[in-house]
């Protein structure tokens, strides 16, 4: 039987992880937003339309929807697009930075069936996490999980991005998970949308690689996104995961707009394969674009194939590479052999994409330089 | 992919697919969700599909081979793919 992986790499007939951002706008502007939001943009999907959309969800059986944006509460449809999917089949799981949880929509969220919550903080104390999330986006992140707790929400999740600044608190997210009985959720920084600028600042350094492969081995249950894989080339032992880049094979992006993307941290005009208002709709870009059909294709693995780790690395992120000017078939910029490092050395600003979906609000937080 | 548990798999009473659980058509076969637990599933072949679907019409897992014609060959692959598949509560007994 061939590897479940090789199988994967031909892609499904539906997505398995699917991620719809429902709005660009947001009432943050975290320096490492992976899709640029801060402001609504007038073509977003209308009401109807996003009914349809699930829809075609619940037709081509895509059992849950990684719903996000932007903040996707500040949709004044939210509970109603979010009650007809989980109804009609097609669970949730939201992405949100907990500022439009108050007490009743606690109570209303716990009430629904089928649905996750996934509150995002970056810093295991304010000052880590306000520094790229903005001030006071910690108090009202556990502010939001007070609520959460108090309306006997159940076990919701805790989401972070490993960051530089963060990575030595992995415990204190533990500790933090645990005191909610929550589940913890890491995933990798990218740099897409706004990351692209913060990226070379806030990735995680080697050593903070290493330690984070090993404390991930340690705790299976730790939730990662499959996100992870480039680190499995720094030791025999495999994260738990599909290891493969599943950009329009398993997963891929609506935007709020109804763009497809081939994944959440693509959001290029290079990787656009269509839009749900095209005739055929949804289903016709993910079984028939011309992107989605390349990206099934046997890729090659450039000048990772002379490396011993690629079965165990698959040469990384397509994202990251794009994102840094990188050849997408070479090293990923965080390889973890330090082949990364070394192309990225020689890689010009110049060469790096210029991004072609910005919603950023017009004065925009910079990350400053002081060290927290 | 679930740990198997063979010890606790039982191949002499009547299984089915628990009634939460949606099969998808894939080209290997399906994917299969369970809607209480969240998990997923790959039946990595359309036979194993097909004894998923017919398990619970049958007094117990052999009787469904039989009736799918399996070659007993395979009967014990089979069998640990669904002792797999009962441990993360795809199967239930009837
Ligand atoms: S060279 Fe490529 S395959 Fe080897 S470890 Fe680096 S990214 Fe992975
Ligand atoms: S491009 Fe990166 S983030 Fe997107 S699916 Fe591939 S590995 Fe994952």
């Amino acid at each position: 039987m061939p590897a479940l992986t090789d199988e994967l790499k031909l892609g499904l007939d539906a997505p398995i992880c699917l991620t719809w951002e429902l709005t660009y706008a947001c009432n943050l502007a975290c320096v490492h937003c992976l899709s640029s939001s801060g402001r609504r943009d007038p073509r977003e999907l209308s009401t109807k339309e996003a009914i349809g959309v699930i829809d075609e969800m619940r037709a081509l059986q895509v059992f849950y929807v990684n719903i996000g944006g932007g903040e996707p509460m500040i949709r004044p449809d939210f509970f109603e697009l979010v009650d007809y999917a989980t109804t009609n089949g097609v669970g949730v799981k939201f992405s949100t930075n907990g500022s439009r949880i108050d007490r009743e929509r606690a109570r209303e969220l716990a009430a629904m069936e089928y649905l996750d919550i996934q509150i995002s903080v970056d810093g295991a104390n304010a000052a880590t996490n306000d520094h790229v999330r903005g001030e006071g986006s910690f108090a009202t992140a556990i502010s939001a999980m007070d609520e959460l707790a108090a309306a006997d929400f159940g076990p919701f999740k805790i989401s972070v991005v490993v960051t530089r600044e963060n990575a030595g608190q992995l415990d204190d997210f533990e500790a933090l998970a645990n005191q909610y009985g929550a589940e913890l959720r890491l995933t990798r920084l990218r740099p897409a949308g706004r990351g692209a600028d913060t990226w070379h600042e806030l990735h995680p350094l080697q050593e903070q690689q290493v330690d984070l492969y090993h404390w991930l081995l340690a705790r299976p249950h730790v939730l990662t996104g499959d996100s992870f894989f480039h680190l499995n080339a720094l030791g025999d032992e495999n994260l738990p995961g599909l290891n493969l880049c599943g950009a329009g094979r398993v997963v891929c992006l609506i935007d709020p707009v109804g763009d497809v993307y081939a994944c959440p941290f693509v959001l290029h005009d290079e990787f656009k394969a269509g839009n749900v208002r095209d005739e055929g709709g949804f289903a016709k870009v993910w079984k028939e674009s011309a992107l989605f059909t390349e990206l099934r294709e046997p890729q090659s693995a450039g000048a990772c194939a002379s490396c011993g780790q690629f079965d165990a690395c698959q040469g990384g992120c397509m994202a990251a590479k794009f994102f840094t000017g990188m050849p997408l078939d070479g090293p990923d910029p965080e390889c973890v052999s330090g082949h990364g490092e070394h192309a990225l050395a020689n890689v010009g600003v110049e060469m790096r994409p210029i991004s072609t979906n910005d919603h950023s609000k017009p004065v925009r937080v910079a990350l400053s330089k002081t060290r927290v | 992919m679930s740990a198997t548990a063979t010890s606790t798999f039982d191949v002499t009473t009547s299984w089915r697919l628990h009634p939460r659980v949606s099969l998808r058509p894939e080209p290997f076969g399906a994917l299969a969700y369970h809607y209480d637990n969240r998990r997923l599933n790959f039946l990595r072949s359309p036979d194993l599909v097909d004894l998923v679907k017919i398990l619970g019409d049958h007094p117990d897992p052999r009787a469904a081979f039989d009736a799918l014609s399996l070659d007993p060959s395979r009967w014990s692959s089979f069998e640990k793919a669904l002792a797999a598949l009962a441990a993360s509560d795809f199967l239930q007994p009837v």
